[in-house]
């Protein structure tokens, strides 16, 4: 890394590197709400991807993609409000305008993946802020998904309209979210994390006639 | 309940996500010091009102976060077209069913042209 | 044909129930019997119900009318217990189940000895036009207290005491084509687009999808048309691509072709929803639809005519005769008069005819009728008086007899001697107006037209009226109608879509109407008996009369004095004829007195469907800190800022009894000017900023100066609108030379962020800066008090002495094991550290602080003890101490105002305007009550002379009013005009309560003016 981009831009390991209980933004609804289970009634499933790194690059569309590809080896999705994954699934970039990406990686992976991009822009227009604290993301599958999203949020997400790939950034309940499509049968929702609770209850309210389940 | 074209998300939204910011195009006065009571009284409070057509800005306020105007029929409420900072419009009070191409394309031009008069100024 | 043994009125065959399945319910008390399939209002004329409702104003005894969405009289209250009351139903759209029940909304002690009556009968004379304006809105203050009465006697429906035990949500929908009424228009147009791919939604307000057809005399492809509708809502309910809604009501029409349908998914099984599962679904939903396009197929009202005593149980609409019998069996009486304008109408004479019961005569305004049906009525030797209407209905709570005479309809007078026809049915039809409510809701006014003597609606983009609804009462050009508008609306989308083969129509051909309204009487109208127009209303043609001689012309204004169309029905069958009526009485043509429009919603809707789910814990979000479930488990009160839940104060129980809010924050703000003490701060707004502008941004953003903040200091900042006004103020660290961590106030956060934005997008897009928002990333837990220092270095790796580690610096380091940014920022005027950790480990860091604070005696204080540690200071509160009008130099801040930057920042300006300049503005100062018992009432006005005569003039208000523990006494903030310069001086605050309290006026800082604690 050059040495004026450490002067320049505070970098900072937020994940301490001992044992340290942590809670994700869910911890307070699932000791408050509790977790319907899964059953075979079930035809909500929620199950949340706590822990995870989140990190939010800002710049241009060229540079980010051609460090990002550097890094990551897949690049920024090309369109608006679309997503890309690498080939396991396990890392995804999204759109959400026109400077600005979300970048999902497996926890523990957040810090050393912006020292990296870092090095790769150099000098070049952009930030990049660690967000991981502040958000988590939860899947919901089953084959009333879509009729409880479509409860909750007035984004039109019929398949038509939100084939797999896509992911906006819109409202849902009174809150917002992001939500996104990465396969035929997976929804991601990404809560704010203070807005975590209350969408919980809303999705476990939502769900109650599907049966919802959360998986531990 | 509007239904917008984002025009950097490049499609409609609802309203919800939405929030009106005021009349489009009230541009802050390039020297403010050098401006009398009455002009920055002006720039401050004094919005147009018209019954018909009429630019508004607005901001993206869930979804990308941009600002963006829109030219809306205040009588019918029908959005005419919504275009990015920076961008005229071609539909306005003297031009009701948009502007002729040649007359968008020599705007587009002189724009271009400030903008990167603007930068330089910046950097200088 | 027979009759069913104990419901006297319901034949023995026919019409689209279910006699092997037989429902029992009660209305007013009485227990009776209808069938599957049967509607509440069909149910109760099979068993010879006459009296359903009394009238509102004049309580005169009402019968059913209709049989759909118009009805204006049979509004029930549902519900056999407390907590399933459901006022104002309409029977006609409540389908029967087993066990209903159902009460008339008006008539006490009930619908047959009313009485409220005697003052109907009283005071029909008595009570004109206006007469609640005239007689009741003086003195205006009374108006409450008569309402109140008024309100008693005539009776509305009643909402449930207890909580609704049903649940109702909201769906959101999307589709290219919304068609909205399954009559023949309808399902033709939902079929086409149906099969041309299209995403269609179709819904109809009725339990059975059909419309017209399900009562219709023709026959399509040479089989009754109630058999082509149901095939065709067969393969609609078959394709993927269509959504079809039954007994969906679309209420409203929004911009942009946003729709609100309601759907009422249970009220058909009972009056509480069945549980599925252990489940009750939801009750009712309210679809929020954002078409593509629209086909209204909304069909179109039968307008029944007004004669004498046309309001008497037994008077009814032509076509709810004919749907009643051929749609549930039931015919709702014995003699018939039909009274028509028109051909169509003449369907009731024959089904009734063919029902085994006498058509008495049938009454034609028109001269030489000569139509297929009016052949049919003449073949089978019906009795056809033509040129003629009836005049009056006689009888009081049922008919029995019906006044009948030749008339001259354009000239409005009576040319014959009326004849008396005994019988206790009288049906009327004046002619079909199409129902143009959602078309008006877009805000287009509808125009007449004299060809089928009714307004047809007018047009926005995208939307397109089919069949009836746009006066195309013809059934095959309906059904060819439905299909080429929605061609029409898939090409506009772009998509398209093959014409589909239509049935064959074998057509009943039908001759024209004539223009009928009211029936002229041998008596002018105002002696006449009374003719209603509104039944819902008691609207009479002869108010209307009075209302046009008073000087009321236009419509609207006609409307508003008589009360015309403001009923639950919106006046559906009566509009028109009150416009017909005050044209004639005004010489005019119907569109010159002016056109009628329609609001939402076009039926009530509950309440439960508009809600949805957001209601009860559900109403709004709630946002919580990281930290809640501590908060909550010791014990915290809480307080809403904005959305957030933040400890208010933590109350400790002593000796068993729980502390008040004021002995709890007075020992929170001791122990942290004595100890040390603990705040979750996390609900501050944080934006995160980076790029090589950030520094010129913040310098221009701010008021004061940012050009030489070195890292590693953080600085306090004020925030102005352009107008000078102070709109959000918060400290700003720099963490790096090109990073900047902003915090604002926590009710600003989100409306800061925009603000930032705005300016970068609008105004300087040539700055290279970015801002992101870190709110909910970390967690914010502020240690303070003289005790904070030694805690902290327990356990943290951070220098804290004092001058490594200064003052409005920020340090980097390890808290509790965890990577924290540590902040020297004071709000509360003691020593104080901001600890910030990524939220995920903000509870371990918490708990970490108790395990070794309790030695200090840590205390954790909530946000009354930090407003008051604050207010002691000083130090403003954006939103409390401030309201849009203050400036930094009404604060007193100047110091925080930067005159000599180089840009010309946001508020500079307007700082020089003469108005900012004025000497006497409001200005921030101290004050301390003459008694220091006073805690002085925030909001409370001040004046500068006690004894001055009402009205004082008023030169402030208090903004912050507090006791502090430690002073000993009240204090307050407030702003006074030119009070920077009124030190010393006394004001005084007269209350409401007729006290008047004094106060001197002192500086803003009660506690350590030096500012020493902060910086030991």
């Amino acid at each position: 890394m050059s040495d004026h981009t450490a002067t320049w831009y505070n970098l900072y390991d937020a994940r301490p590197h001992s044992e340290v209980p942590a809670e994700s933004p869910l911890a307070w609804s699932y000791h408050h709400s509790g977790r319907p289970s899964v059953s075979q009634k079930s035809r909500v499933v929620l199950r949340e991807r706590a822990m995870a790194g989140h990190l939010i690059l800002r710049g241009g569309a060229i540079v980010l993609d051609e460090a990002v590809r550097g890094v990551l080896g897949f690049g920024l999705p090309g369109r608006p409000n679309t997503l890309t994954l690498d080939e396991r699934g396990e890392r995804s970039i999204q759109w959400l305008s026109p400077d600005e990406w979300l970048l999902i990686v497996p926890g523990g992976e957040e810090f050393a993946l912006e020292k990296r991009l870092r090095e790769a822009l150099g000098d070049a227009h952009y930030a990049i802020v660690n967000a991981s604290g502040g958000q988590t993301l939860i899947e919901l599958t089953g084959d009333k998904a879509r009729e409880l999203l479509m409860k909750s949020t007035p984004y039109d997400v019929h398949p038509e309209a939100f084939p797999v790939g896509k992911g906006v950034t819109t409202v849902f309940a009174k809150a917002n979210l992001i939500l996104r499509r990465p396969t035929e049968e997976r929804w991601e929702l990404v809560l704010r994390r203070s807005f975590a609770d209350y969408l919980y209850r809303w999705i476990l309210d939502a769900g109650a006639e599907y049966a919802i389940g959360v998986e531990e | 309940m509007f239904h917008i074209y984002c025009p950097y998300c490049e499609e409609h939204r609802e309203e919800e996500e939405f929030h009106a910011k005021g009349q489009a195009h009230i541009a802050r006065p390039a020297d403010p010091e050098a401006c009398s009571d009455e002009q920055w009284g002006d720039y401050l409070f004094f919005r147009d009102n018209p019954r018909g057509i009429h630019h508004e800005l607005w901001v993206h306020a869930v979804g990308c976060r941009k600002f963006f105007n829109i030219t809306r029929n205040t009588v019918s409420y029908e959005i005419l077209e919504t275009y990015k900072m920076g961008e005229r419009p071609r539909f306005t009070a003297e031009h009701p069913e948009g502007k002729p191409a040649e007359t968008v394309a020599a705007e587009k031009v002189a724009d271009e042209a400030d903008m990167v008069e603007r930068q330089e100024g910046v950097k200088a | 044909m027979s009759q069913s043994s104990n419901q006297p009125n319901r034949l023995g065959e026919g019409g689209r129930i279910d006699r092997a399945r037989t429902l029992s319910f009660t209305f007013n008390g009485k227990r009776y019997q209808g069938h599957a399939g049967d509607i509440l209002a069909s149910a109760l004329l099979a068993n010879g119900v006459d009296i359903v409702n009394r009238s509102f104003k004049y309580s005169r005894p009402r019968g059913i009318v209709a049989a759909g969405a118009e009805e204006p009289n049979a509004l029930v209250q549902l519900g056999s217990t407390e907590a399933a009351q459901v006022p104002n139903v309409r029977a006609t759209q409540q389908a029967l189940f087993e066990g209903l029940t159902a009460q008339s909304t008006n008539g006490w002690p009930n619908v047959q000895r009313d009485v409220m009556s005697l003052v109907g009968k009283l005071g029909g004379r008595f009570m004109p036009p206006g007469f609640y304006y005239k007689t009741f809105m003086a003195p205006a203050s009374m108006w409450m207290t008569y309402e109140k009465y008024i309100r008693k006697g005539a009776g509305l429906g009643r909402s449930p005491m207890e909580r609704d035990p049903d649940s109702y949500d909201h769906l959101n929908q999307h589709c290219d084509l919304l068609v909205i009424g399954a009559g023949p228009a309808g399902l033709a147009a939902a079929l086409t687009a149906a099969r041309g791919g299209a995403r269609v939604i179709l819904c109809d307000e009725q339990e059975e999808m059909g419309g017209s057809l399900l009562d219709s005399r023709e026959l399509l492809d040479h089989q009754p048309a109630a058999r082509w509708a149901e095939q065709v809502v067969a393969e609609l309910a078959g394709r993927d691509n269509v959504t079809l809604l039954a007994r969906t009501t679309a209420n409203g029409y929004h911009d942009h072709h946003f729709v609100t349908l309601h759907e009422r998914r249970t009220e058909h099984l009972g009056e509480t929803a069945p549980t599925v599962n252990g489940y009750r679904p939801a009750r009712s939903r309210m679809h929020r639809v954002r078409a593509g396009q629209v086909v209204l197929a909304t069909g179109a009202h039968e307008r029944p005519l007004v004669y004498a005593g046309n309001d008497v149980p037994g008077n009814l609409v032509a076509g709810a005769v004919s749907t009643y019998i051929r749609r549930f069996g039931v015919v709702p009486g014995e003699k018939l008069v039909l009274s028509v304008s028109n051909d169509h109408a003449y369907r009731a004479a024959l089904d009734w005819d063919e029902a085994g019961r006498e058509v008495v005569a049938i009454v034609d305004a028109r001269l030489a009728p000569d139509g297929d049906l009016v052949e049919q009525a003449r073949a089978r030797g019906i009795r056809i008086i033509e040129g003629a209407a009836v005049l009056e209905a006689k009888g009081s709570t049922r008919v029995s007899g019906a006044r009948v005479a030749t008339i001259d309809a354009e000239a409005f007078t009576v040319t014959g001697q009326a004849e008396t026809l005994a019988c206790d049915t009288i049906a009327s039809s004046g002619g079909y107006s199409p129902v143009i409510h959602l078309a008006s809701h877009t805000g287009a006014r509808p125009t007449w037209n004299d060809e089928i003597l009714g307004f047809v609606p007018s047009l926005v983009k995208g939307v397109h009226a089919a069949g009836s609804a746009r006066g195309m009462h013809d059934l095959a050009k309906g059904l060819a109608d439905g299909v080429a508008k929605a061609c029409e609306a898939l090409s506009a989308l772009g998509l398209s879509a093959d014409a589909i083969t239509l049935p064959q129509v074998d057509a009943i051909r039908e001759g024209s109407g004539c223009a009928l309204y009211q029936v002229p009487h041998e008596k002018p109208t105002l002696r006449a008996p009374k003719q209603f127009v509104d039944l819902q209303n008691d609207v009479t043609s002869a108010a209307i009369e009075l209302a046009t001689r008073e000087g009321f012309e236009s419509i609207e204004h006609v409307k508003r004095y008589t009360a015309m169309g403001f009923g639950t029905d919106q006046g559906k069958l009566g509009n028109i004829n009150g416009m017909a009526i005050a044209a004639r009485c005004l010489g005019k043509s119907i569109p010159e007195v002016g056109t009628t429009v329609f609001r939402p919603n076009y039926t009530p809707v509950t309440f439960g469907a508009i809600v949805g789910r957001h209601c009860r814990e559900l109403f709004d979000p709630e946002r919580y800190t990281a930290l809640h479930q501590w908060h909550v488990e010791n014990g915290a009160e809480f307080e809403e800022v904005g959305q957030w839940k933040r400890p208010w104060y933590f109350p400790k129980t002593v000796n068993g009894k729980q502390e008040s809010l004021d002995e709890a924050v007075a020992r929170e703000c001791l122990a942290v000017r004595e100890k040390v003490g603990i705040l979750d701060a996390s609900t501050l707004g944080k934006i995160d900023i980076q790029g090589p502008d950030a520094r010129e941004f913040l310098g221009r953003i701010y008021t004061n100066k940012w050009a030489k903040l070195a890292p590693g200091r953080a600085r306090y900042g004020l925030m102005c609108k352009d107008d000078g006004m102070l709109m959000d103020d918060g400290t700003t660290s720099c963490l790096a030379e090109n990073h900047f961590l902003m915090t604002t106030t926590t009710g600003g956060a989100a409306g800061v962020m925009e603000w930032l934005e705005l300016w970068h997008q609008t105004e300087w897009p040539e700055l290279d800066v970015t801002f992101t928002s870190v709110t909910d990333h970390w967690a914010t837990m502020t240690v303070t008090g003289p005790e904070a220092r030694k805690l902290l270095a327990e356990i943290t790796d951070i220098d804290l002495d004092r001058d490594a580690f200064t003052f409005m610096d920020w340090r980097e380091g390890k808290v509790a094991d965890v990577p924290a940014r540590v902040f020297r920022i004071s709000f509360t005027g003691e020593l104080a550290y901001e600890i910030n950790v990524q939220a995920n480990y903000a509870m371990h860091v918490w708990k970490t602080l108790f395990a070794h604070g309790e030695k200090y005696g840590l205390t954790p204080y909530g946000t009354e003890t930090m407003h008051v540690l604050r207010a002691e200071k000083g130090f403003i509160i954006a939103g409390q101490d401030t309201d849009g009008s203050v400036t930094p130099e009404d604060l007193g801040m100047q110091w925080a105002v930067g005159y000599d930057k180089p840009n010309s920042w946001v508020g500079k300006r307007a700082l020089s305007r003469s108005d900012t300049r004025r000497a006497d503005r409001k200005q921030l100062v101290g004050l301390r009550p003459k008694d220091p018992k006073v805690v002085l009432e925030e909001g409370a006005q001040i004046v500068f002379d006690p004894d001055h005569a009402i009205p004082m003039p008023m030169v402030g208000h208090v903004t912050s009013s507090y006791y502090s523990p430690t002073l000993g006494s009240g204090f307050a903030l407030a702003v006074v005009k030119g009070g920077q310069s009124r030190m010393g001086e006394t004001v005084y605050l007269p209350m409401a309560d007729g006290k008047t309290h004094a106060a001197e006026i002192v500086g803003t800082i009660f506690v350590d003016p030096k500012g020493e604690r902060q910086n030991v």
